[in-house]
Formats: C-alpha cells, sequence, structure tokens
C-alpha cells in the first residue's frame, strides 16, 4: 500500500445521505478477476446516462470538479455490501480522501487497506466545507496525517481522530498481513492450546 | 466479571492483545465465494504466501451462478471466467469447494448452517457483509473486504478493533402472520441502517428465543442493514437440536462434550451492554419497504410517506429521491402498489422453512397474470427436499418458476435481474437503487407477503389474506 502523509487536493461536496456500496460501484463491474480498472466505473448508474453518455447533472461531472480528490459525503457513506471494490473504484478515479459526519464499518475498513483516509467530522462542519466548495470554484483542502488536521484556505483548522494502528499503518504503507506474520509463533501457541 | 457472549467469544478468540496495538484475534472458519476472492489468492501469490489453515477454509459458488439448467454452458463468459478462477484457486491452495456442479452447493450462507460448519462460540467470517447470518446459531460471524480475506487466508487471523454491545430485546408473542422478516426489518425501520453503527447486536426476549433457529438466522442475517458487523443469539436446546447429526458437527461423546462448552456462552445475569433496546412482538406488523434503503419502511397498512413530514433536510432529499426512483407518490396505501415480479429467494429467506410457509399461500391459488414470478432456493440441499415434499409442483403448479440455487435475483450478479422500472416483491434484504437490475424497483417483504402479492397483483396484508 502506497503511504499516505499529507494531501492538497480540489473538493467535490457530495450531497447524499446513506450512500450504498451498490451506488459507488454497481454489481456488473464485480465480476473482474483483477484488482484495477474499476474507476471508470465509480458511481456507474449515476455518473452516466441510459446511452452510455456522461450524465451532465451528476455531480463529478461537472466541469469544475474534474480532477477532485477529496470527497465531502453525507451521513452513513459505504453501507451495504462489503465489495472492496468501492474503495478501488473510489480510489482508481482519484479520491485520496473522504470527509464525512459517519461511515459504515466495513467500508472505513476497507478505505484504510487501500490508503484512502476516511475522515468523520461533524455533520456542521462537513455542512459548512461542503457550502464552501459549492460557492467557491477551485476549493482546495490540505489534509495532513501526521497532525490529524484538515486546512482551509481561510486557515481554519479542523482536527479529527484516527485510530493509532491505522495511522501508522498508513503513514508508513504498512503491510498488515507481514505485520500479523510476525506474531506467527503467537498464532501456532494459540492454535495448539486450543487444539485447532 | 459479568460477560455478555459477544465478550466470552472475543476474549476467548484473542491471539495477542496489547494496549496500543490493534487486538489479533484467531478466526476458527473463513468461507469463500467467486466473487470477493480472486484478489486476495492473487495477493498471496505475489507475496509468495501460503493459505495457512485450508482446512478452516471452505469455499463455495454462489454470486454468479446461472439458475437455469446447469448441464448447459455458462453464456457469461466473465463470470464463468470468475467461478473458473476459484475452483484454480481452491485446487492450488487446498481448499475444499462445493462448485456449481456439487450437491452441497448454495449460498454461502445456507450452506454453512446447513453443513455444520456454522457452530455456537466460533469466529467466522466471509467477504461478504451477511456473514453476519451466522450468528443465529451463537457465532460471532461477520462481513470483511478482500484485503482481510488475503489476511485470514495468509495468517487465519483479523486485526479488530472490538466492537460496543447492543441487546435488542423483543418481548411477547407475534401476532398471527408476522414473521422473522418483520421483526427485522421493523428493527431497521426503529433505529435506521446505521443504528447499529460500531455495534454488535445481541437479541434476546421472549420472541427471539420461540423463533426458529432457520427464523433467527433471518434476524442475524439482516442485522448488517441496520449497521452492525454482527448479530448474535444465545444458543439454547433449540440450536444443539439443529446442528446434531449435521456433517461438520460433532459427533457422539465429542458433540456433548461440545454442548457443555455452548452452554457456557450465554450472557451472564448482571453483564452489562453499551446499549439496550427493547420491542414488543404485539407492536410488529407486517412489513413493506416503499424506499431505496431497508430502513425505508412501513406496516402494510400504512401509506407511502410524504417527504415533507420527514425531520431533517437530508432525510426529505433522500426520501424525494427514494420516491422518484421508486416511481410512488405520497400517501398511497401500500396495499394499493401493484408489482410486476416476484422473487422468493436469497441468503435472508431461501430455507425450506421459507419455501414451506410461502408454498402454503400459493397452494390452490395461481400468480395474478400481470406477474413473473420464481422461486430460488439457497441451497441444493434446500432445492432437494423441497422437491421431496413437492413444494416445487405447488410453486409450478401456481405459476412460479423453480430454479436452482444461488444469490440470484438479490443482486443480479446472474442473468436474474429486474428490466428498468419493473417493480418486485422480494424477499431479499436490499433494496438499494439498482440491486435487483438497474431502473428496477424493490419491495422488501416475507415470504408469506410475496406469495400472496404474487397471486393478488399487489400488495396484500396476509393477515386478511389467509385468515
Amino acid at each position: 500500500m502506497e503511504a499516505f502523509k499529507e494531501h492538497d487536493g480540489l473538493v467535490v461536496p457530495f450531497d447524499r445521505i446513506n450512500v450504498d456500496t451498490d451506488q459507488i460501484i454497481p454489481k456488473q463491474f464485480l465480476k473482474r478477476i483483477e484488482r484495477t480498472g474499476f474507476g471508470e466505473f465509480l458511481f456507474y448508474d449515476w455518473r452516466y446516462l441510459d446511452n452510455g453518455d456522461s450524465n451532465p447533472e451528476f455531480v463529478l461531472n461537472h466541469s469544475r470538479y474534474v480532477g477532485a480528490s477529496i470527497l465531502i459525503a453525507g451521513i452513513n457513506f459505504g453501507c451495504g455490501s462489503s465489495r472492496e471494490h468501492a474503495p478501488w473504484a473510489l480510489q482508481q478515479y482519484g479520491f485520496k480522501v473522504i470527509l464525512a459526519p459517519s461511515f459504515a464499518d466495513i467500508f472505513r475498513n476497507n478505505c484504510y487497506k487501500n490508503g484512502i483516509l476516511p475522515i468523520t467530522l461533524s455533520a456542521e462542519i462537513i455542512a459548512a466545507i461542503s457550502q464552501r466548495a459549492k460557492n467557491t470554484e477551485g476549493y482546495r483542502l490540505m489534509v495532513n496525517l501526521e497532525e490529524q488536521s484538515v486546512v482551509c484556505p481561510d486557515g481554519t483548522v479542523y482536527t479529527y481522530q484516527i485510530g493509532d494502528f491505522e495511522k501508522y499503518c498508513m503513514l508508513n504503507g504498512l503491510d498488515e498481513i507481514g505485520w500479523t506474520l510476525q506474531y506467527e509463533a503467537d498464532i501456532t501457541v494459540y492454535e495448539n492450546h486450543n487444539r485447532l | 466479571m459479568k460477560k455478555t457472549m459477544y465478550e466470552k467469544i472475543w476474549d476467548a478468540h484473542l491471539v495477542r492483545a496489547s494496549a496500543d496495538e490493534v487486538p489479533i484475534l484467531y478466526i476458527d472458519t473463513h468461507l469463500v465465494h467467486e466473487v470477493t476472492s480472486p484478489q486476495a489468492f492473487e495477493g498471496l501469490r505475489l507475496n509468495n504466501r501460503k493459505v495457512r489453515r485450508p482446512d478452516l477454509t471452505f469455499a463455495t459458488m454462489d454470486h454468479n451462478v446461472p439458475t437455469t439448467d446447469r448441464s448447459l454452458p455458462i453464456k457469461d463468459q466473465i463470470a464463468a471466467k470468475q467461478m473458473e478462477t476459484l475452483a484454480q484457486n481452491c485446487a492450488e491452495f487446498d481448499i475444499p469447494l462445493y462448485d456449481i456442479n456439487s450437491p452441497d452447493q448454495g449460498i454461502v450462507h445456507v450452506i454453512g448452517p446447513e453443513l455444520g460448519i456454522t457452530q455456537p462460540g466460533k469466529t467466522m467470517v466471509c467477504g461478504d457483509s451477511h456473514t453476519s447470518t451466522h450468528g443465529a446459531l451463537g457465532a460471532l460471524a461477520f462481513g470483511i473486504g478482500t484485503s482481510e480475506i488475503e489476511h485470514v487466508l495468509a495468517t487465519q487471523c483479523l486485526l479488530q478493533h472490538k466492537s460496543e454491545t447492543f441487546e435488542i430485546r423483543v418481548d411477547g408473542t407475534l401476532p398471527y402472520g408476522v414473521t422473522a422478516k418483520d421483526i427485522i426489518l421493523s428493527i431497521i425501520g426503529h433505529i435506521g441502517i446505521d443504528g447499529g453503527n460500531g455495534t454488535v447486536i445481541e437479541y434476546t426476549g421472549s420472541t427471539i428465543r420461540s423463533l426458529s433457529i432457520e427464523e433467527r438466522m433471518t434476524v442475524c442475517n439482516m442485522t448488517i442493514e441496520a449497521g452492525a458487523r454482527a448479530g448474535m443469539i444465545a444458543p439454547d436446546d433449540a440450536t444443539y437440536e439443529y446442528i446434531a447429526g449435521k456433517r461438520f458437527a460433532p459427533k457422539g461423546e465429542a458433540f456433548d462434550k461440545a454442548v457443555e462448552q455452548w452452554k457456557q456462552l450465554p450472557t451472564d445475569d448482571g453483564a452489562t451492554y453499551d446499549r439496550t433496546l427493547t420491542l414488543n412482538a404485539a407492536d410488529i406488523a407486517p412489513q413493506v419497504t416503499w424506499g431505496t434503503n431497508p430502513g425505508m419502511v412501513t406496516d402494510v397498512t400504512g401509506q407511502v410517506p410524504n417527504p415533507a413530514d420527514m425531520q431533517s433536510t437530508d432525510e426529505k432529499q433522500a426520501a424525494e429521491h427514494a420516491l422518484a426512483y421508486m416511481g410512488l407518490r405520497p400517501g398511497t396505501p401500500m396495499t394499493d402498489i401493484s408489482v410486476d415480479r416476484v422473487f422468493i429467494g436469497s441468503c435472508t429467506n431461501s430455507r425450506i422453512s421459507d419455501l414451506r410457509v410461502a408454498a402454503d399461500v400459493i397452494k390452490g391459488r395461481q400468480v395474478a397474470k400481470t406477474v413473473n414470478a420464481m422461486v430460488v432456493p439457497g441451497s441444493q440441499a434446500v432445492k432437494r427436499q423441497a422437491e421431496s415434499e413437492g413444494l416445487d409442483e405447488v410453486f409450478r403448479a401456481a405459476g412460479f418458476e423453480w430454479r436452482e440455487a444461488g444469490c440470484s435475483m438479490c443482486l443480479g450478479m446472474n442473468p436474474d435481474i429486474l428490466m428498468p422500472g419493473q417493480r418486485c416483491a422480494s424477499t431479499s434484504n436490499r433494496n438499494f437503487e439498482g440491486r435487483q437490475g438497474k431502473g428496477g424497483r424493490t419491495h422488501l417483504v416475507s415470504p408469506q407477503m410475496a406469495a400472496a402479492t404474487a397471486v393478488t397483483g399487489h400488495f396484500v396484508d396476509i393477515r386478511e389474506f389467509t385468515s
């Protein structure tokens, strides 16, 4: 996994609550056996019209948000299916950071494992950032992981919480399986003790 | 110290718990299917890693499989490749596989309990959010992503944070026509689809206790639709009776010993949960969803709600969007809504008891001319059992299609999908936009309600239909 230290990126406000992973990446794209190639199918049913053309109404298709890498989402983002194809699609589209008042549990876990930083901030702060992104074309945020901060162009700083281990893994691009395997002796002891 | 069942199972599976690290949790059983596993096996190969415990890993094909004649070649080449890849991976890593031609093939959450793989006190994972189903037998079971699948394959462990505990107590006798599906839909309607985020739910109370094991599976299955990772129900005599004699269950003396251990699992008297909610079974009516998530649900006697009555702007917008997608107007009585399709199946409601109650409703009746209806048994074993009881004939005679086992139109990864604009009464678990096919409109209901809807062509209060 690529390490995440800090990220300066264009913000796109996405005013929908309870966005489920079926919307993030519809099921017809889950048949691939590769880990790549999902970005073009992100939000497929919303992003494209029935004839395959780009849907001009959909926020990601607005020219001012092309190249956005920070998504401002509503409550419970990523609910539903455990498909890791959802963070793969977001990451391969170009998103590095998602800010929301809350995330679904499995989705949040899957984000950490793919170098996407899911940041939880209060609904009021999310609404304020979303409004500023709508008011100001080219609105950007600077997200720092070491300092656990989101810095706005006007200098306002919001701090966020993240688990120590998740932070460590992301800062170092850690291979979590390698981490667990260093305790292989403990696993064997556990198995022997429990006659597994 | 008094402990909840979740805490007992958690503590018993800790391989390593250091204050400043994420705990390492041992996984007793890993269930694998074709859709979320190929990238995990590829990861193992790239890093030159092995599967640590193929003997604790079980695989089947369910999401992609066609439910039509299995002797014909699979038309969808990409799906076929994914199934072939699973077969190759299982062969390479020595994992037992119940493939499309196996007599044991079926939806992973149907065959786990059916084969006796699911047992009280176990930790179980699968790359599928409905793994929560297995908690019905007192296991701690939850869905994981593909990176975590790779982690479990390589280490038989997971790095996991402990969840909060949430007791949902349901007391009293279930009214006539009200089912396990209605209990869980009603719970989700109460707490919302994020109401269980960060928690593991334990269902308690006399109503839950009175449910059969298969009904308990329906409740635990949809726990994820309330956002909780896992749902659990303490094992009891019904659980032990269900497991006894199953293929992977302990036998003879080992079984008696296991039961003695399982009896230690229920939450201690006086143990406390982080949160508690109590519901009265008498207050629950047959449920029908009206919107695009399982929390958008109402009594069958209710009406499509008015977004203007919603509390927050976000909810109002979400409801407006949902009604536009669903093609519904506020104030419409639920029983006035007509359907084009009926789907009886999925890991929520495709077990033999589900098919029996649906067949009871259907018997001697006909599917409405305007409706296309299908039954997809959860497993080949369920299909065989149903056929031995003549249920397939009951469904066929009424005009239902009788299919082979798989996930089918619950998520429409195979050819079983809704056409744009089609409306479906479905016994599945998710009414998300496009879930059953782009533009398809899904209403979640119990098997009884789905069967009655197939007959009348519109939603109907099962209490009036059959009483």
